[in-house]
C-alpha cells in the first residue's frame, strides 16, 4: 500500500507540470505581460516607460524561458517561468498584484473557509442519508414518488436564489442573524449559522436523489434477498445490509472533495462577507488579480490530486474487497 | 426589411438543429433507438416538459435570426442600414422591445419608481412619482388601469384559447380521419386522455402557454407586465431575450465537447496501454484545474485580448458573441473530462464482449469496430449526459456571470439580471421584479429539462430499468 | 381436490402446495409464472423440481418463502408447512419461518453473500433470529455451523470476508446459514448450478449427509437430470407454470409418462447416440401472459391431437407416479430421430493444425514501478494437433485456461510463447494484414450467444460482417443473397435477416452465430462453450446442427466445454486441462471409458449420471482449484490427488504415451 500511494504521488509531479504549464501557456504566451500591464494602468494610451516601470515593480521584467543575460543557472531561473510558475512547487506564492504577500494571505483565509464547509458538509450529509434512506424505505409509494418530485425542483432552482432567498428571509425580515461578515473565535458562530443552514438546502435535492439511486441499486442485489431470506425484519435489512454497502459510495465521494473543502465556496463566501479562500479568489477574479490566480490554480490542483489519493485509501478501508497493489 | 447577420453562435445553433432532425432521422429509421424515445413520450412528466421546452426553443431559435434593419435609403437607391443589430424575436416582440422608461417602475405600474421633479403644465415643479411614458400612457385617469388591464387580458385569454382550439380540432381532425372515428369523439378521447400517447398532457400544457402569449400580447403592450429594469428596460422582454443565452450555453457547450469527449474515451478504453496512459493524463490533468479558475482565467486573457484589439469588432452585439461563444469553449473543455471517462469505463467493458471478440476474430479493423460495435452501444450515454448537463449549465451561466466571468454584461441573461437586481434587494421599497422574472423562467426552464432527462434517463439505461 | 396431493397421505407431509398461483406484472400483460403448482414433500425427503429456463421453478420456490420479487404477487393458492398456512401469516410470524423452519440458498453464492461483512457475523446474524439457546455462545455456534459444512479452519474462517471464499466455500456458507435455524425444509435454488463438476459432488455429498444427520426436507430446484438422479427421492417435472409430472425418482427414470419429460430424456447427449442425431424438441415455452385452452406443450409435443389442442389434459395417476397428459405412455409412440450414417472418415485425416507449446502468460505488476513480479500463467506450454474434418474437444474446469487455448490459437490473444502452425505458416509471428487476411478460416462461437451479438445491428449485417470486413463480396444483393443462404443453412427463414438479435430465443440466437462463422467458409471453428448457457431441448438443436455441419463441410472443432456428455456425443479426440497444462489427451472412447491420470478419473467421477439405479463411485477430490500464479511444484496436481506420490511433489511428470496416441502426465504411468 505505502508503495502505491508512493506511486500515486509520483504520478502527481507530471500533472501539476502539466497545470503548471497551461497556466504558463494562458497567463503569458496568449497575452503578454505588456498586456497585462496596460490593462492594469488602463486602456491604450499608457506610455512603455510606465508599462516598463509595472512590469519591474511585479517581477515580470524577465524573458518568458531563458535568460540570456543572466549567469549560470540563473539564465533558468531568472525567467518569468521558474519565478512566477515553477516556484509554486516549493510552494512560494509570491506576491499578489497589489503587493500582499499570497502565502500568508491563504494561510489566513483557509479558517473562514473551513469553518463554513465542514459544518455545511457534515450536516448536509446527514441530512441527506436521512432523507434518501427514508425514500428507499418506503421505496414506490407516494412518499416516494413526492419526495422525488420535491427533490427535482429543489435541484432546479439556482443556488443564487437559495443564498439571496435565505438572507432575504432570515436576515432581512425575520432578523434573526446578520446578513453578512465575520468575527472571530465563537462570535463567528452567529455569522456562520445562515451560509451553513443554505448550504445544506440548496444541496438537499441533488444529494438526497442520488443516494436515493445508490441505495436503490443496492436493494436489488441478490445478498439482500439472503438477508430476507434468513427473516430479517425489512429495517435491518435496511440499515445492516443496504446502508453498508452503500455508504461505500457515499464515503469515497465525500472523500474526495474533503481536501478541496479548504479553497472555499465562492458564492456563499462571497454573498456573506466571509474572508474566506472563496471570497478571496473572487475578489482576485474582480482585481484582476493574476498572481492570485495562479497560486489558486496550482493549490486547487495539489488539493484535488490530493483528494483522489486520499478516496483510493479509504476505499481500502471501507470496502475489505479492494486492495491496493 | 433589413441585412441578414450571420453571428457566429447562430451558425451554430442551426448547425445543431440541423444534426437533431439528422439524429431523429436516424433514430426514427433504428428501433433500438426508436423504442426508448416511444418510451420518453408515452410518459406524462415528459411530454408536459418537451412542450415547456418546446416554447423556449422557439423563442430562442426566433431570437437567433438577425439582420439590421434598413433605415434609410441614400439618393442612389443603397440602403442604409442602422449599427445596431436585431433580431425575429425582436421584430415580433415589437412593443416590449421600444416601451422603454426613464428607470424602475413596478409591475403594471402606470408611474415611476422614483421620485422627479415634474414641470407642471401652469410651469410650477412639483416633485412627485411622474407617469411611465409608455405603460398605460392612454389611460386618462391612472386607477382605470386594473379594469383596463382586465379588459385587456380578457381578450388576450379568448385569443390564446381561440388559437389553441383551433389547433386541438386540427390535430383530431387528423386524427378523425385516420382512424375514422368522428370528430366529437376524436376530440373527447384527445382531452381525456384515452390515446396510446398522453396527448391531453401535452395540449392542456400547450393551453396555459397559449393563454400565457395571449396575455403578454395584449397586455404587454400597454404595461409592463414584469416591470421595468434601472435604464427602463422590460423586464419581460429581458427575461425572454435571456432564454437565447440560457440555451446556447446549455447546448453549444455540449456540442463542442462532444467530438473531443467521444473519441478520446472510446479510444483510451479500446486501445488501452500508452493512448489510454496519455488521455488518463490529460484529463486529469485539466480536471485538477478547479473549473471556475479557469474560466476565469481564460475569460480574464479574452479580456484583454478583446481590449486591446476593440478595433477589429465592428459591433457591440458581435463582441458579445465572441464571448458568449468562447464562454461555451471554455465551459466545454471543463466539462468533456466527466463524459469522457464515463465513454472510457464504458467502451473497456464492451471491448472485452464477445461481439467484439468476434469482429476482431472475422478480421474487423479496429476503426470499423469502434464505428460498428462500441459507438452505438454507448450512445445512450452520451445522449443521458447531454440531457442532464443542460440544466446544469443553465444554471452554472447565472453563477458565472454573476462573478463577471460569465456572458457579456451587454447581453441579455439571466445571470445578469441577478447580478443588476441583486444591489436593489437593499432599497425601500424592494425592487424583486428583476429577480423574481430571472427565477421563474429560470427554473421553469431548468425544471421542464431535469423533469425530462429524468425520463430519457430512466428509458435509455438499460441497468436501470432492469432493476425495476 | 388438487392432483399430486392425492398421491400421498395428508398426514405425513412436511409441506404441502395447493393450486399456487404466482403473476408478475398486472393487468393485461400481466405473467402467469405458476400457473397452479400442487405437491407435497414427506419428511426427510428430498423433492426435485425439475425444469427448463423460465418454467416458473424458481418463482415457485420464492413464492414458498413470501419473498417474490416487487412485480410478483401469490394471487392463488395455500402453502402448509406442518400445518401451518404460510400465505395467511402476518409479515411478521412469517420472518419467524423464514430461516428457521424453512431455510433457502440460491444459485449465484457469488453474489448471495453481502460483500462488507465478515462471514461469522453473517451466520451470527440467522443463529441470533432463529436460536434462542445459542444467544449466550454465539461464537461458539457460528463455528458449529461452519465445521459442519466442511469449512476447514473455520476459526479463522469466520473473520474472513466473502470475496477471500471459493465458489464452493460461498455456497457452504450460504448452507451454514439456513442451517442457523435448523430448517425442517430446506429450499435449494439451483444450489450447484454455478459450480464446477467436482465441486458440485462436493456439495452434493455435503446436502445429503446434513439431510441424514438432521433429517430435514430438501426442496431441490434444478435442470439438471444427472443431479436429480443422483440425489432427489421424488421429483416433480414443470412446464409452462404447471407440474406436468411427478413421480419417484426410480419411476421416472426407468419409464417416464409425459411427452416432454421423454424427449427430453431423448435429446440428452450421450456416446451411446454418437452416431444418430438427438430428438429435438421443436419451438419453444410459450409465453405465459397468454390464456390457454388446450394442453401447454401441444406445439412442441411429437404426438399432439386436435384432443391435445382443444382441451386441457387432465391428472393421471398410476400409484405413485402422475402426469399431465390426455394419454398414458403407451399410447404415444415417439420417433427417434432417423439415424444418419457418418460420412467415412479416413483412417489417416489431415492435420489442419498444430499448436506447440503454447503459453499465454499475464504479467502481474507489482511495487513503485509497476515492475513485473511474477505472471498467472493461463497457459502454460499446451501442445495440440487439430485434424481436418474431426473434432478435438477441450475439458476442465473454470480457470483451468481452456478458453484461453481458444483465443491464443486464433490469436485473439498475444501467446508469450509456443507455435501454431496452420498449413504451413506460423501465426504468432504473422503481422496484422496478413494475419487479418487469414482470419477467414478459422472462427469462433462463443458461451453466451446473447453478448456474442452485437444488440443495435441486424441479423443480415451481422452475419455479413464478415463479408465486409474481408472484402469478399462487394456488392450488396450478393451478400443478402448469401445471407439468406447461410440463414438457411442454420434452420432459420429468409425474414431472420430483418430483425434484431434481442427478438430470437438462445438456441436460434447461437444458430446466426453460427451463421456468422460459416459465412467465410471457415477451416476450423473454435466452440467457447457454445451450449452452457442453453437448456437441454435446445442444446440438442445445436449439437445436431454442428455435427451436420460438420459432415457436410468437413469442418473442425475445438470444441471448448466442461459438460462431457456432450464431450461423449461430439468429440473424436479429447484433451484434459488442469491448470494450465493438458494432463491427458488421446481418442475420445480411451479418455472416457479407460480414464489414466487420476485427475481425469475424478473429474468424469464426479458428472451426475442421469441413471439412478446405476450406483458409481465418486472420487471426491479435496480442495480447490490452485491459483495459476503460484501453481504447487511438482505436478500441479499433486495437493488434491488420492494417489499422490513423493516423487509428484519434486517433479513435473512427462508425457508418457499409451495406444492408440493415448498421451498421459502423470507418473503412475512410469510403472
Amino acid at each position: 500500500m505505502s508503495a502505491y500511494v508512493l506511486r500515486r504521488l509520483l504520478y502527481a509531479i507530471p500533472i501539476l507540470l502539466g497545470v503548471n504549464l497551461l497556466t504558463f501557456v494562458l497567463f503569458f504566451v496568449v497575452n503578454s505581460p505588456d498586456d497585462m500591464a496596460r490593462m492594469h494602468l488602463g486602456g491604450k494610451r499608457v506610455t512603455d516607460a510606465a508599462i516598463e516601470q509595472w512590469k519591474v515593480d511585479h517581477g515580470y521584467a524577465l524573458p518568458l524561458l531563458f535568460n540570456a543575460q543572466a549567469e549560470g543557472g540563473d539564465k533558468l531561473t531568472e525567467t518569468i517561468l521558474y519565478q512566477k510558475s515553477l516556484k509554486l512547487f516549493q510552494f512560494q506564492f509570491g506576491q499578489s498584484d497589489s503587493g500582499r504577500d499570497i502565502g500568508y494571505d491563504i494561510s489566513q483565509r483557509m479558517w473562514p473557509s473551513l469553518a463554513i464547509a465542514i459544518p455545511t458538509l457534515l450536516v448536509g450529509l446527514l441530512v441527506n442519508i436521512t432523507f434518501a434512506l427514508l425514500l428507499a424505505f418506503f421505496r414506490a409509494t407516494y412518499l416516494d414518488f413526492w419526495g422525488v418530485v420535491i427533490c427535482v425542483t429543489m435541484m432546479s432552482i439556482s443556488g443564487l436564489f437559495y443564498i439571496i432567498g435565505g438572507q432575504y428571509l432570515v436576515g432581512k425580515l425575520l432578523n434573526l442573524v446578520p446578513i453578512s461578515g465575520y468575527d472571530t473565535g465563537w462570535a463567528s458562530l452567529k455569522f456562520l449559522v445562515l451560509p451553513v443552514i443554505v448550504g445544506v438546502i440548496g444541496g438537499i435535492g441533488a444529494g438526497t436523489r442520488w443516494y436515493r439511486t445508490l441505495f436503490l441499486e443496492e436493494i436489488n442485489k441478490d445478498y439482500v434477498r439472503t438477508a430476507r431470506a434468513k427473516g430479517l425484519a425489512e429495517q435491518w435489512v435496511l440499515f445492516g445490509h443496504v446502508f453498508k454497502n452503500a455508504l461505500i459510495p457515499i464515503l469515497t465521494g465525500v472523500v474526495v472533495v474533503l481536501p478541496l473543502l479548504f479553497t472555499g465556496s465562492l458564492l456563499t463566501e462571497s454573498f456573506f462577507g466571509i474572508p474566506g479562500l472563496g471570497s478571496y479568489t473572487i475578489d482576485a477574479i474582480n482585481r484582476q488579480d493574476f498572481a492570485i490566480v495562479r497560486a489558486m490554480v496550482f493549490l486547487g490542483a495539489v488539493l484535488y490530486i490530493l483528494g483522489l489519493i486520499l478516496t483510493d485509501i479509504s476505499y481500502t478501508l471501507v470496502d475489505p474487497r479492494v486492495r491496493l497493489e | 426589411m433589413g441585412k441578414p447577420v450571420f453571428l457566429l453562435t447562430d451558425i451554430l445553433i442551426f448547425v445543431l438543429v440541423g444534426l437533431t432532425l439528422l439524429f431523429a432521422w436516424y433514430a426514427h429509421r433504428h428501433e433500438h433507438l426508436r423504442a426508448p424515445w416511444r418510451r420518453v413520450v408515452q410518459s406524462r412528466t415528459a411530454l408536459g416538459a418537451l412542450v415547456v421546452l418546446g416554447f423556449y426553443v422557439v423563442v430562442g431559435l426566433l431570437d437567433s435570426v438577425h439582420y439590421q434593419p434598413r433605415i434609410d435609403t441614400r439618393a442612389n437607391g443603397d440602403a442604409i442600414y442602422s449599427g445596431e443589430v436585431r433580431s425575429l424575436f425582436d421584430w415580433i416582440a415589437g412593443p416590449l422591445r421600444a416601451n422603454q422608461e426613464k428607470t424602475y417602475s413596478a409591475p403594471f405600474a402606470v408611474h415611476l419608481y422614483a421620485k422627479e421633479n415634474i414641470e407642471q403644465p401652469d410651469g410650477s415643479v412639483v416633485r412627485d412619482y411622474p407617469r411611465l411614458d409608455h405603460a398605460g400612457a392612454h389611460l386618462a385617469n391612472p386607477d382605470d388601469r386594473w379594469a383596463d388591464v382586465a379588459q385587456h387580458a380578457e381578450r388576450g385569454l379568448a385569443w390564446g384559447l381561440l388559437v389553441w382550439a383551433v389547433g386541438v380540432l386540427l390535430l383530431a381532425a387528423v386524427r378523425a380521419r385516420l382512424r375514422r372515428t368522428a370528430l366529437a369523439e376524436s376530440v373527447g378521447t384527445l382531452l381525456r386522455g384515452r390515446t396510446h400517447y398522453p396527448w391531453h398532457v401535452a395540449l392542456w400544457t400547450l393551453l396555459v402557454m397559449c393563454l400565457l402569449i395571449g396575455l403578454i400580447a395584449t397586455v404587454g403592450s400597454h404595461y409592463h407586465i414584469l416591470g421595468t429594469d434601472k435604464v427602463g428596460e422590460d423586464v419581460l422582454y429581458q427575461a425572454l431575450k435571456s432564454v437565447r443565452t440560457g440555451l446556447m450555453i446549455g447546448t453549444l457547450t455540449t456540442m463542442v465537447m462532444l467530438p473531443a469527449a467521444i473519441l478520446l474515451g472510446l479510444m483510451a478504453g479500446y486501445f488501452k496501454g500508452w493512448v489510454d496512459d496519455v488521455i488518463q493524463y490529460i484529463y486529469t490533468t485539466l480536471n485538477a484545474i478547479p473549473g471556475v479558475l479557469l474560466i476565469a482565467a481564460a475569460i480574464l486573457m479574452l479580456h484583454i485580448y478583446l481590449s486591446n484589439n476593440a478595433d477589429e469588432f465592428t459591433s457591440v452585439t458581435e463582441r458579445a458573441d465572441l464571448r458568449l461563444l468562447f464562454l461555451c469553449l471554455i465551459l466545454g473543455i471543463t466539462s468533456w473530462t466527466g463524459l469522457c471517462r464515463l465513454l472510457r469505463g464504458e467502451t473497456f467493458k464492451l471491448r472485452e464482449l464477445e461481439y467484439v471478440q468476434a469482429a476482431h476474430s472475422m478480421g474487423v479493423r479496429h476503426f470499423n469496430t469502434l464505428l460498428r460495435h462500441i459507438l452505438p452501444n454507448v450512445l445512450h450515454i452520451v445522449l443521458i449526459t447531454v440531457v442532464i448537463d443542460f440544466s446544469g449549465l443553465v444554471l452554472a451561466e447565472a453563477v458565472l456571470s454573476y462573478i463577471n466571468i460569465g456572458v457579456d454584461p451587454s447581453m441579455d441573461s439571466w445571470g445578469n439580471m441577478i447580478n443588476g437586481a441583486r444591489l436593489e434587494l437593499a432599497r425601500e421599497p424592494v425592487v424583486w421584479w428583476s429577480l423574481a422574472a430571472a427565477f421563474v423562467f429560470m427554473f421553469t426552464l431548468v425544471l421542464a429539462a431535469n423533469l425530462f432527462a429524468d425520463v430519457v434517463r430512466d428509458a435509455f439505461d438499460p441497468r436501470l430499468r432492469n432493476s425495476r | 381436490m388438487t392432483n399430486a396431493a392425492r398421491d400421498t397421505q395428508p398426514g405425513e407431509s412436511l409441506l404441502q402446495v395447493r393450486g399456487l398461483r404466482v403473476e408478475l406484472g398486472t393487468g393485461d400483460g400481466a405473467v402467469r409464472a405458476v400457473d397452479g403448482v400442487d405437491l407435497s414433500i414427506q419428511r426427510s425427503e428430498t423433492f426435485a423440481l425439475l425444469g427448463e429456463s423460465g418454467c416458473g421453478k424458481s418463482m415457485t420456490a420464492l413464492a414458498l418463502m413470501r419473498l417474490l420479487p416487487p412485480v410478483g404477487r401469490i394471487s392463488d393458492g395455500e402453502v402448509l408447512l406442518d400445518g401451518l398456512g404460510l400465505l395467511d401469516l402476518p409479515e411478521a410470524s412469517m420472518r419467524q419461518e423464514r430461516g428457521g423452519r424453512v431455510g433457502m440458498i440460491f444459485q449465484e453464492p457469488m453474489t448471495s453473500l453481502n460483500p462488507v461483512m465478515r462471514i461469522g457475523d453473517q451466520i451470527a446474524e440467522s443463529v441470533r433470529l432463529h436460536d434462542p439457546q445459542a444467544r449466550d455462545h454465539i461464537d461458539d455456534r457460528v463455528v458449529e455451523l461452519l465445521t459442519q459444512v466442511g469449512i476447514p479452519d473455520p476459526v479463522r474462517r469466520a473473520r474472513e470476508y466473502p470475496h477471500q471464499l471459493s465458489g464452493g466455500m460461498k455456497q457452504r456458507v450460504m448452507i451454514a446459514i439456513a442451517l442457523a435455524g435448523r430448517p425442517k425444509l430446506l429450499i435449494a435454488d439451483e444450489p450447484t448450478t454455478a459450480l464446477d463438476v467436482t465441486i458440485q459432488a462436493q456439495v452434493l455429498t455435503l446436502l445429503k449427509d446434513l439431510q441424514r444427520d438432521s433429517g430435514m426436507a430438501i426442496l431441490l430446484i434444478t435442470h439438471d437430470l444427472g443431479v436429480v438422479a443422483e440425489t432427489a427421492d421424488r421429483v416433480a417435472v414443470m412446464y409452462a407454470g404447471q407440474i406436468v409430472e411427478n413421480a419417484p425418482v426410480k419411476q421416472f427414470f426407468s419409464r417416464p409418462a409425459h411427452p416432454y419429460s421423454r424427449m427430453l430424456f431423448r435429446s440428452l447427449p450421450d456416446a451411446s447416440r454418437r452416431d444418430k442425431p438427438l430428438t429435438v424438441i421443436p419451438g419453444m415455452v410459450p409465453p405465459l401472459s397468454q390464456r390457454f385452452t388446450g394442453c401447454r406443450f401441444v406445439a412442441r409435443c411429437q404426438a399432439a391431437t386436435t384432443e391435445c389442442e382443444l382441451r386441457e389434459p387432465p391428472w393421471l395417476a398410476v400409484e405413485q407416479q402422475g402426469w399431465r397428459c390426455h394419454y398414458r405412455p403407451d399410447e404415444v409412440v415417439l420417433k427417434d430421430a432417423a439415424d444418419t450414417v457418418p460420412p467415412p472418415v479416413s483412417d489417416a485425416p489431415d492435420t489442419l493444425m498444430t499448436v506447440q507449446d503454447l503459453q499465454v502468460y499475464f504479467p502481474i505488476r507489482q511495487g513503485l514501478l509497476r515492475r513485473t513480479v511474477g505472471h498467472v500463467k493461463a497457459v502454460d506450454g499446451v501442445s495440440l494437433a487439430l485434424q481436418t474434418g474431426r473434432t478435438l474437444a477441450l475439458v476442465g474446469e473454470s480457470g483451468c485456461g481452456k478458453t484461453t487455448v481458444g483465443k491464443g490459437l486464433l490469436q485473439l490473444l498475444k501467446p508469450t510463447g509456443g507455435r501454431v502452425d496452420y498449413a504451413g505458416t506460423e501465426l504468432t509471428t504473422l503481422d496484422g494484414g496478413a494475419l487479418r487476411k487469414l482470419r477467414r478460416d478459422f472462427q469462433i462461437i462463443f458461451q453466451d450467444p446473447a453478448a456474442s451479438m452485437n444488440p443495435r445491428m441486424l441479423v443480415r449485417d451481422i452475419v455479413a460482417e464478415g463479408l465486409v470486413a474481408q472484402g469478399l463480396m462487394k456488392e450488396q444483393a450478393a451478400r443478402h443473397r448469401k445471407v439468406t443462404e447461410l440463414l438457411a443453412q442454420v434452420g432459420l427463414p429468409a425474414e431472420a435477416a430483418d430483425r434484431y438479435p434481442h427478438e430470437f430465443s438462445g438456441g436460434q440466437r447461437q444458430r446466426i452465430c453460427i451463421a456468422r462463422a460459416l459465412a467465410l467458409q471457415p477451416k476450423l471453428i473454435v466452440c467457447d462453450e457454445p451450449t452452457s448457457a442453453l437448456d437441454v431441448s435446445v442444446q440438442a438443436q445445436v449439437l445436431n446442427l454442428l455435427k451436420e455441419l460438420q459432415h457436410r463441410l468437413g469442418l473442425s472443432y475445438l470444441f471448448i466445454t466442461h459438460n462431457i456428455s456432450v464431450v461423449a456425443y461430439l468429440a473424436d479426440e479429447v484433451a484434459v486441462m488442469y491448470l494450465g497444462r493438458i494432463v491427458e489427451r488421446g481418442p475420445v472412447h480411451r479418455v472416457l471409458d479407460a480414464p489414466a491420470h487420476p485427475y481425469t478419473q475424478a473429474l468424469l467421477s464426479a458428472v451426475p449420471q442421469p441413471e439412478p439405479d446405476r450406483h458409481h463411485q465418486v472420487i471426491r477430490l479435496g480442495g480447490e482449484l490452485p491459483s495459476p500464479a503460484n501453481p504447487p511444484t511438482g505436478c500441479h496436481f499433486h495437493p488434491r490427488c488420492p494417489q499422490a506420490m513423493p516423487q509428484c511433489h519434486q517433479t513435473y511428470p512427462p508425457v508418457f504415451s499409451g495406444e492408440q496416441g493415448h498421451q498421459v502426465a502423470c507418473w503412475l504411468e512410469q510403472a
